[in-house]
């Protein structure tokens, strides 16, 4: 590949950001306008570029494909190193995919408006670098550097208590990953490069790969929201600007659980073995408990919130099966959650738009005002819940096949865990849409406009086409997870150091 | 002839000195701008020749320069002629304007260019006092400011302190290992195990002094007073140049001489690593002076950098020479932004006076926003890159919890640092600072633009620290 896809991908946008503060200086109406169509073509470009990498996919190739590779510090072994397997290639597509929706969902928006468009179009140079980096070193300036937009995203424009959200966030997430730089310090010191692939064929004694396990834990769990490490995640999600809890909940919370998939699981295939049940425990506690907390909101946005942590606990224990339908089904559900969660939360957006309250006892009725977004949310709702026919029903089934494998009571709790999440979304649905008597006053309340449709209709057709045609998704990505399961297996046969206790059926 | 290139630099720092001494001293009107002008041009030639100056030990085995103290050099020029650049309107709103202003700082800078190529402990003691006199005067350079007299006093009565603790700890040097040179202290400790145990007593002395200098913990105590009290254009002189100088010193002390004794050492190093690590980062938290919030900030960057110096390898030395390089350029960056508070000419220190920076101005703010998320070690400003060296060298040489603490403290330091950026970016506010001169501008520009692009190209940087810390690992034959 020479002309250099991925590259081209990760910094146009931030071509295009810096674009935005050559054109006019002052903060005049011509320049909001200006950055506001910079940042939606740029990320529209990127979008295309996205769609031409997955058409030019080949899932027939094991490895990486697109690959780059350049010096950069030849003498520590480090070098910029870019690719994309049928895993990280849906992700890097799902960034592609959703930025543009997030500036179109934040048109309105006139608090300085360069600022906030180019702090997107940063975070899609931060996710999509994330996702095709092969350097170890790249892949942690990416992970790390999302944190500068984004706490300027939650400060700057977010809701009362943003800077609070704000702070909490940067230390978490920041406290969380740097211990990864620590693995990462010993790897490179370990194996003499921070080539990816190469740590993937590197073996380490098991009893490093234990700590070296924990600090991955600790920074992929932290962005991810693995119970207990979720604490920041209600506030952040709950003061964020809508378009940055999109960013947060469909892309950001996938950067963790891409992590466990591309270095836990590969190069770390006795810790994996060895934590499996503890990161069982961790996703159904995340699964039940959060769900519990789900049904306690009475903030429609905080409630979806927290429906996106339950739904990563499943992700986790869609992982850690480590089978090839538990992972299969995790990255699918990866996908569907990405999507849905996006559209769920423009469904609040235009709520907030028509400047309605938020929370659930003043809402209610609208189904008969609003018929099409009432449609509209309803079906991603389902899709939220798993009904078969969408998106979400293909992930959680897998999951649960993979769980089945793994061990019934895991995959018995994991379905407490989905039945309480229909129980919550539920409720939702008919505190919003039905619930007459909870209606307010004025019923005159515009039904969703183009610009509404433009944004909800192509996520509505993908959630029901990855429902009816799983095919098209699973076929990319399954050679690459079963090479994944089959070394990882390979590895374990080669000299297991045993397992934390786990109740067999 | 060669030795006469070697020391070309120094001769020409001190004659040029004097000579604008002179000329200040005769001169009938007011020539300080002209003269500051020609300091920073004559620093800029010096660090050439610097560069130029033809390797080898020379004067008897006094002096030596290498390709570690050529880096070491380049960084002190770089930092007094930042410091130079920032201070010209600054000191002319307070009403310091005087021609002994640059003319100080190129004394003190003819000290840290004998300090960083000492190869004698002799040697080493004149610099590190033709350094000293000069910061003392300067710290207490606003003679009518109270506070900068007190900063003075201060930075006098400790930096005495530390000056006899170094001259204590050079006689008990001397005595058990009977020379002064560096090569015969390293032979004598190889050789002479009776000979290492008393100069290590030395060595501890040594080490005290010089950690004075660097405000390493818990050697600190001047550091936040003499921040907050010395006119800033005197504080950012103090945060870049003397800290490298000195620290330069401290590695190739610790490495050649004393490198023998790297296992009676390192424990301590480790010590004054973690105290300055934990003092910088608690310290700084409660802070309302950017100044201060400066001191204790620079107290912690000491810390990592000695994590590399407790690796006592190559790798360590590369790794805290890399994060002094950046170090300093972050320090210019941020004082450059912190010289540009002014309200009615008046300069102003609070964090709160930044509040609505953001709106007000929006390339300052993003400025100090960088400089702030560098120091702070976020990817992918060049700060990050210091830290990662600095880690990767104690972890390799086994300082696993070294580096833990560093994380730890990271974390808190982020916190401190990210408080600026709040105030700057999330809170309102109507700061009406003056508008900036276009040197500070351009320092900061350029330190910005340092920050932000140093991902794009370590490569250069990585080299030449290696090449120093070669130059450093075999000056003595190791």
């Amino acid at each position: 590949m020479n002309f250099h896809l991925l590259s081209l991908m990760t910094w146009l946008p931030l071509a295009g950001a810096v674009l935005m503060y050559l054109t006019g200086d002052s903060a005049n109406a011509a320049t909001a306008r200006n950055a506001r169509w910079i940042a939606l073509w740029t990320s529209l470009l990127v979008l295309v570029l996205a769609v031409v990498m997955i058409v030019g996919f080949n899932p027939s190739v094991h490895g990486f494909q697109f690959v780059e590779s350049a010096e950069w510090i030849p003498a520590y072994g480090i070098g910029y190193r870019m690719g994309v397997d049928g895993i990280s290639l849906f992700f890097v597509g799902l960034s592609a995919l959703l930025t543009p929706v997030a500036v179109l969902a934040s048109w309105r928006e006139s608090r300085r408006v360069r600022d906030y468009m180019a702090a997107f179009l940063l975070l899609e140079t931060m996710t999509i670098g994330m996702f095709s980096a092969l350097d170890f070193l790249l892949f942690y300036i990416f992970f790390e550097g999302v944190l500068i937009p984004m706490y300027l995203i939650i400060g700057v424009w977010g809701g009362e208590r943003r800077v609070h959200a704000a702070v909490k966030f940067f230390l978490f997430t920041l406290a969380g990953s740097l211990p990864m730089l620590l693995a990462l310090v010993w790897m490179w010191h370990h194996a003499g490069t921070t080539d990816m692939v190469r740590l993937m064929h590197t073996a380490i004694a098991p009893t490093i790969q234990d700590w070296l396990f924990i600090a991955f834990l600790l920074s992929f769990g932290v962005k991810a929201a693995v119970w207990p490490l979720h604490t920041w995640l209600p506030d952040a999600y709950g003061e964020a600007p809508l378009p940055g809890t999109i960013m947060l909940a469909a892309v950001l919370s996938k950067m963790g659980a891409y992590g466990f998939l591309r270095f836990s699981l590969p190069m770390l295939p006795q810790a994996t073995a060895y934590f499996e049940p503890f990161m069982f425990a961790l996703g159904i506690i995340g699964i039940i408990y959060i769900s519990f907390a789900a049904l306690a909101q009475t903030d429609i946005k905080r409630m979806v919130a927290y429906s996106s942590v339950a739904h990563m606990g499943l992700i986790v224990v869609g992982i850690f099966t480590v089978t090839v339908a538990g992972i299969e089904g995790a990255l699918f559900q990866m996908v569907s959650h990405g999507l849905v969660i996006a559209a769920l939360f423009l469904c609040v957006g235009i709520l907030l738009a028509r400047g309605h309250s938020l929370r659930l006892d003043q809402l209610g009725g609208l189904a008969s005002r609003m018929p099409v977004y009432a449609t509209f949310l309803m079906l991603f709702v389902m899709a939220n819940v798993g009904l078969p026919g969408t998106s979400g029903f293909v992930g959680e089934i897998l999951v649960m096949i993979g769980a089945i494998q793994a061990n019934f009571w895991v995959a018995l709790l994991v379905g407490t865990g989905m039945i309480l999440s229909v129980m919550y979304m539920l409720v939702m649905i008919r505190r919003v849409l039905f619930d007459q008597a909870r209606s307010v006053a004025n019923a005159v309340i515009a039904d969703i406009g183009p610009r509404e449709w433009l944004l909800l209709a192509p996520l509505a057709v993908l959630v029901l086409v990855l429902g009816f045609a799983p095919g098209s998704l699973t076929h990319i990505f399954g050679g690459a997870v079963q090479d994944l399961v089959h070394a990882h297996l390979a590895d374990l046969s080669s000299g297991a150091h045993g397992r934390l206790a786990m109740i067999k059926q | 002839m060669s030795t006469f290139y070697t020391v070309l630099p120094i001769l020409f720092l001190a004659v040029a000195g004097i000579v604008m001494l002179m000329a200040g001293v005769f001169a009938r009107r007011d020539h300080s701008f002209a003269i500051t002008a020609v300091t920073g041009v004559v620093l800029a030639i010096a660090a050439r020749l610097l560069v130029a100056a033809p390797t080898g030990t020379v004067l008897h085995g006094l002096y030596q320069t290498n390709d570690f103290t050529r880096f070491a050099d380049v960084l002190v020029a770089l930092g007094a002629i930042g410091a130079l650049a920032l201070s010209v309107t600054f000191n002319r709103n307070i009403g310091i304007t005087r021609f002994e202003f640059p003319v100080l700082i190129l004394f003190a800078v003819t000290g840290m260019v004998v300090l960083v190529s000492a190869n004698d402990l002799i040697t080493l003691y004149i610099g590190f006092e033709i350094q000293s006199l000069a910061l003392y005067v300067l710290a207490a350079f606003a003679r009518h400011n109270l506070r900068s007299s007190e900063a003075g006093l201060k930075y006098f009565v400790l930096g005495a302190l530390s000056s006899g603790l170094l001259l204590y700890g050079i006689s008990l040097v001397y005595g058990f290992a009977g020379t002064t040179g560096f090569e015969g202290i390293a032979r004598a400790l190889a050789s002479h195990p009776a000979a290492a145990m008393g100069s290590t007593v030395g060595l501890v002395f040594v080490l005290v002094g010089l950690a004075f200098k660097i405000s390493a913990a818990p050697f600190h105590m001047w550091t936040p007073d003499v921040y907050e009290g010395a006119p800033t254009s005197v504080t950012a002189f103090f945060a870049t140049a003397p800290k490298i100088a000195v620290f330069a010193l401290l590695l190739r002390v610790m490495l050649g001489p004393f490198g023998p004794a790297v296992a009676q050492w390192r424990d301590l190093v480790e010590l004054l690593a973690a105290a300055s690590m934990v003092i910088g980062a608690i310290g700084a938290i409660r802070q309302t002076s950017i100044k201060r919030l400066m001191g204790y900030s620079s107290i912690g960057h000491m810390g990592y950098a000695l994590m590399g110096l407790a690796a006592g390898n190559a790798a360590g030395v590369s790794g805290a020479l890399i994060y002094l390089a950046i170090y300093v350029v972050m320090s210019l960056g941020t004082f450059g932004c912190i010289i540009a508070m002014s309200r009615g000419r008046q300069p102003v220190d609070r964090i709160s006076d930044l509040a609505g920076m953001a709106t007000d101005d929006p390339r300052f703010a993003f400025a100090l926003a960088m400089m702030m998320w560098s120091m702070a070690g976020i990817p992918p400003l060049a700060g990050f890159f210091g830290k990662f060296y600095v880690f990767a060298a104690a972890i390799n040489a086994g300082l696993a919890p070294l580096a833990v603490l560093g994380i730890v403290t990271s974390v808190v330091a982020a916190f401190y640092y990210l408080r600026v950026i709040k105030v700057m970016y999330f809170d309102a506010g109507e700061p009406g600072l003056d508008s900036r001169n276009s040197g500070v501008s351009l320092v900061i520009g350029l330190a910005s633009a340092g920050v932000l692009l140093f991902a794009f190209h370590p490569s250069t940087l990585t080299t030449l620290s290696t090449m120093a810390a070669h130059a450093v690992m075999t000056s003595q034959g190791f």
